[in-house]
């Protein structure tokens, strides 16, 4: 196997793609905190994206869809961030604290 | 083997380059005690996915992905880390003794599963090709084919910006 070949195959990426998903999906599960989860799911955002772009650089008959669905999914990334810190702040001045346990008052 | 000296030996150098930060970052954005670290494994981790979009062959993304993820999105996180995290935060040694094990099992599975789903296909390559995917064409199509969804995402992101100038703003005397 050539290593300094790596960037030519699709392999690579969907690999590449697969890791950041996992290292999301971990980050998810283990963290505590919501800002710590919304960090996760940026992760598997990107993860999603180079799919998106090494599908449509290396098998799409027009490489542009790619392009565009991973710049719309910058955008929808962007406006979930906004809105999950807004919320996380807005929990904040309730509970004082960012902490998954704490926020708990629903639990029987 | 490619030689390591010639452009291709050292563009292949910089894509492993590219690929070593976009790993280190996940693995510090994912195993950090403190926030503040988690954030900077992030921006890490984003630039260097957007040195993989270079070599995907669309510089236009990859120079988005900086500007918005490494710039603008860990920007507005270091911001709600200082308004919510006055103080240290609890150690996360407190979880479930199995959850730390699980969690790191789980994911393992999930990546082997979809690594080997995405290796073992056969993927057929496409026998002709309409476009090449030049920044010129995906202006073109995104306010022709695309018009439509490119309207919508304003839509979304206008509805983002009021509902968290909203919900940012409730409680505020308290």
């Amino acid at each position: 196997m050539d290593i300094l070949a790596l960037q030519n195959s699709l392999n690579t990426y969907l690999v590449l793609g697969a890791l950041l998903f996992g290292f999301g999906a971990y980050g998810m599960m283990r963290n505590r905190t919501f800002i710590g989860m919304l960090i996760s799911a940026e992760l598997v955002l990107g993860g999603a994206s180079i799919n998106f772009m090494a599908f449509s650089r290396f098998l799409a008959p027009d490489p542009t869809v790619g392009q565009i669905f991973t710049l719309f999914i910058m955008g929808l990334a962007a406006a979930e961030a906004a809105i999950a810190l807004s919320i996380i702040i807005a929990v904040y001045r309730n509970f004082k604290s960012i902490d998954t346990d704490d926020v708990a008052e629903l639990e029987g | 083997m490619t030689p390591i000296l010639s452009p291709q030996g050292l563009a292949g150098l910089i894509f492993l380059g590219c690929v070593a930060a976009t790993i280190a970052g996940a693995l510090l954005a994912t195993n950090a005690t403190r926030l503040i670290r988690a954030v900077t494994g992030l921006a890490l981790c984003m630039v260097g996915v957007a040195g993989i979009y270079y070599f995907l062959g669309s510089p236009f993304v990859a120079l988005m992905q900086i500007l918005i993820y490494a710039g603008a999105v860990c920007v507005t996180i270091i911001f709600a880390i200082m308004l919510a995290e006055p103080h240290e935060m609890k150690r996360v040694g407190k979880v479930h003794a199995l959850a730390g094990p699980a969690s790191i099992l789980a994911a393992t599975v999930l990546v082997w599963g979809l690594a080997a789903l995405g290796t073992k296909t056969v993927w057929q390559p496409v026998a002709c090709r309409a476009k090449n995917g030049t920044l010129e064409e995906v202006g073109q199509s995104m306010l022709t084919t695309y018009s439509m969804s490119f309207e919508l995402i304003s839509v979304v992101l206008l509805i983002a910006i009021i509902g968290s100038l909203a919900l940012a703003r409730a409680g505020r005397s308290k």
